[in-house]
């Protein structure tokens, strides 16, 4: 039943197979990919920018020790680019290569009608599997041992594609017209990401299992930092965490996600920075901050902001304005 | 114990989150892969296979929290009561006068066996059949059924008899009446919820939007974000959209006469849908207020949908806001707007005029202009000839009022010196009528 590499047992299993390879998740992500590897679902996963959307499968994929096949959606998108193309230029190479083979194969004295019958014997050698080239979505279906399949930012693509990925994700075959059904002999682990640029359709929502990743809660996000930028000190990462949860407090037009925290950690590591103050914040706001109508918001600010997270560091639970 | 999560998603469905019948068995497919036992690890699956928004996963969370509450009380009682008391309880419930000893409800009262009381309310409940509880009003009938169902009647005759604890009883009783309100409501507001909720929408919908409840405006607000939800994706199309593999015989002969004919540049079918381009005049002057707003979320929500959509609001004059409602999220919109030009006596002809310097340069023959007022100008000049111009300039004007077209030209009504450069002016009261009228106006040019 279960034909992944690795077999998935429990919650607390996904838990620390993600967290082995780097990516901390919390309980319903990990619950999440736990219950789509067992009714073999796709995952939707909507949240902010940032907050590990594309992370999620990459981990996924590691994890599992399948190939991750990712599949970036943009408008415009269709199904020559996501399923399958003939390889027109290898289709003409050969015929003109097998020119002379074919010449004394279809006969000289039989006439038109002869030739033809003839050629449609060999027609259908031109339309197959050598010739198909497989995009991502058909290169997922046909790993032999599954795959994890990732399908960026699907909000991006047309209405018309994503009916047509209804059709792929339901029962995970495709059917070529010169070649029959393709199905997957193991469905991969599909993982959808969205930000929400338009609203998905109901259908496909209804296919799959509703991940929503916000931004995390201050424990879960310095034990994301502490994996991922453990250069860093555990008094700073306290520090960081703290204002950069303070941030997300404030109304701005972009707030800070998991990974401008990320390259924040790493900027203040380069900069070697023990400890937040004012001057090394202001310096390097525009890492954490996109929007000069944002930076301007948060400067009057600072002095307060530091202080508050150099006070909240120092108690246990980061002191979470909630 | 199918059962069970049936009745939860049935629960489930009333909040408003809609549940598919796919869906259901999904989340008994979800529930057999987590087990029973981690309540938190169950929440997270059925919030992952039932709920696909995250205003919905909160929904479905409470509904959870609630609907659980009652097996949590129910779970670690039911096997220890004891059988005597079971079976002094159903000669209880039969009905049957207990000669000289207590009633068997007045017996475990003042034992205080809160457990086994508890279990018993929850026999009742289902006897009573709790769960069918529709409306409100009934919370009154299903209490006094199920008190009577644990044998309220001998209870009262033991405490009319008197005695020495008689006190106490009369205590517990008051006690048991509060206890079993409390889990009819609970019910209530499980089950009984999607029924009520499916009514005040269907009366919202027809409800005049000028005299709305305060506490209806959230709900609306809701309604018409879906409403405009439903049109938009209807007609929110690519502009121009290609047929297809269908070649333009005609064109691509004459694009390739230089040629001779033969066919070096080949032109496909394409087929172009217009987007209606929209300019808005919103009277937000007392009378008309509560319907403006509506119609400004309405068609803002409509975004998709339209394009280069421009909104004007005026009273006494007339300003743009459309940057105001871009900025802010529309409820504050309204309220900003308001503060501006809201709230004083209008004066159509200076709004026009307004009009004229602010935006007429504008209009082309793409601009559909849509007027939502009462035309009543407080006796002010009307200025009737810029809506002449603006209606040759323009597409075409609308004119949505929200009274009656037998009030229009009574009293200070501009209406009839208006209407004849109007393509269409119509009553627009209540939901219905503006989604009506929008989605003419849609169909129009799609």
């Amino acid at each position: 039943m279960d034909g992944g590499a690795r077999l998935v047992t429990s919650i607390e299993a996904v838990e620390a197979g993600l967290d082995d390879c780097g990516y901390i998740a919390s309980r319903q992500i990990a619950t999440a990919v736990f219950l789509a590897q067992r009714l073999h679902k796709p995952i939707l996963v909507e949240g902010p920018a940032g907050v590990g959307k594309t992370e999620l499968a990459k981990a996924a994929a590691q994890w599992l020790g399948l190939p991750l096949v990712r599949m970036q959606c943009y408008e415009g998108l269709d199904e020559s680019k996501a399923l399958y193309e003939w390889k027109y230029g290898k289709q003409l190479l050969y015929t003109q290569i097998l020119k002379d083979k074919l010449a004394p194969m279809l006969g000289d004295g039989e006439g038109l009608e002869g030739a033809l019958a003839k050629l449609h014997g060999v027609g259908d050698i031109f339309y197959s599997e050598q010739f198909l080239e497989p995009r991502p979505l058909l290169k997922a279906l046909q790993q032999p041992h599954g795959a994890v399949l990732l399908v960026d930012e699907v909000d991006k693509a047309d209405q018309e594609f994503e009916a047509f990925l209804l059709e792929v994700l339901s029962d995970f075959q495709v059917s070529i017209p010169e070649l029959g059904t393709i199905v997957a002999p193991v469905p991969p682990l599909t993982i959808l990401t969205s930000n929400n640029l338009r609203d998905l359709g109901d259908a496909l929502k209804r296919r799959c299992l509703h991940l929503h990743i916000g931004f995390p809660a201050p424990k879960l996000e310095a034990r994301i930092l502490a994996t991922r930028a453990p250069e860093a000190e555990e008094g700073l990462r306290r520090q960081l965490v703290a204002f950069v949860q303070a941030l997300r407090g404030l109304e701005l037009k972009k707030l800070p996600s998991v990974s401008e925290t990320i390259d924040w950690a790493r900027v203040l590591v380069l900069l070697h920075a023990r400890e937040l103050d004012t001057q090394v914040v202001r310096d390097t706001l525009n890492v954490l901050l996109k929007y000069e109508v944002d930076i301007a918001a948060v400067e009057p600010q600072l002095l307060a902001m530091v202080d508050k997270a150099r006070a909240d560091a120092l108690t246990p639970n980061y002191g979470v304005p909630m | 114990m199918s059962d069970v999560l049936l009745d939860f998603v049935r629960a489930a469905r009333g909040t408003g989150i809609r549940i598919s019948p796919a869906e259901s068995i999904d989340a008994v497919q979800a529930m057999n892969a987590l087990g029973w036992e981690d309540r938190a690890a169950l929440r997270d699956g059925l919030g992952l296979v039932l709920a696909k928004t995250t205003e919905e996963k909160a929904k479905l969370a409470e509904c959870f929290d609630l609907f659980f509450a009652r097996s949590d009380m129910k779970r670690p009682e039911a096997p220890e009561a004891p059988p005597v008391a079971d079976q002094q309880a159903m000669a209880g419930a039969a009905g049957e006068p207990q000669g000289g000893g207590g009633s068997a409800l007045g017996e475990m009262l003042r034992a205080a066996d809160l457990a086994e009381l508890a279990a018993r309310m929850e026999r009742a409940a289902e006897e009573a059949g709790v769960r069918n509880i529709s409306v409100f009003t009934q919370v009154n009938l299903y209490a006094r059924r199920m008190l009577e169902q644990m044998g309220l009647r001998e209870l009262e005759r033991e405490i009319a008899r008197g005695g020495p604890a008689v006190e106490q009883l009369r205590q517990g009783r008051d006690w048991l009446r509060g206890e079993a309100r409390a889990l009819v409501e609970r019910n209530l507001q499980l089950f009984a919820r999607g029924e009520t909720e499916k009514y005040r929408e269907e009366m919202l919908r027809r409800a005049r939007l000028s005299n709305l409840d305060r506490r209806d405006v959230e709900r609306m607000r809701v309604l018409v974000r879906a409403m405009a939800r439903r049109l938009a994706a209807r007609y929110a199309r690519p502009r121009r959209h290609a047929r297809r593999g269908m070649l333009d015989a005609r064109r691509t002969l004459r694009r390739n006469m230089p040629w001779g004919g033969i066919p070096f540049r080949t032109i496909w079918k394409t087929r172009r849908i217009e987007k209606p381009r929209l300019m808005v005049l919103c009277d937000v002057s007392g009378s008309v207020a509560a319907v403006a707003q509506f119609l400004l979320l309405f068609l803002w929500s409509l975004n998709e949908a339209l394009s280069g959509l421009r909104a004007f609001a005026f009273s006494n004059r007339c300003i743009e806001v459309t940057d105001v409602l871009a900025r802010l999220p529309i409820e504050q919109a309204g309220a900003e707007i308001m503060a501006q030009v809201g709230f004083g006596s209008s004066a159509y002809g200076a709004s026009l005029e307004d009009f004229d310097r602010l935006a007429m340069r504008e209009l082309n023959h793409q601009t559909t202009v849509l007027v939502l007022g009462d035309a009543r100008g407080n006796r002010t000049e009307a200025r009737a000839d810029l809506l002449r111009e603006i209606a040759d300039r323009s597409k075409q004007v609308i004119w949505l009022n929200p009274e009656h077209p037998l009030a229009w030209g009574t009293g200070d009504s501009d209406m009839p010196r208006y209407r004849p450069y109007c393509k269409l002016a119509t009553q627009c009261a209540t939901l219905d009528q503006l989604e009506r009228v929008i989605e003419d106006l849609l169909r129009a040019s799609a």
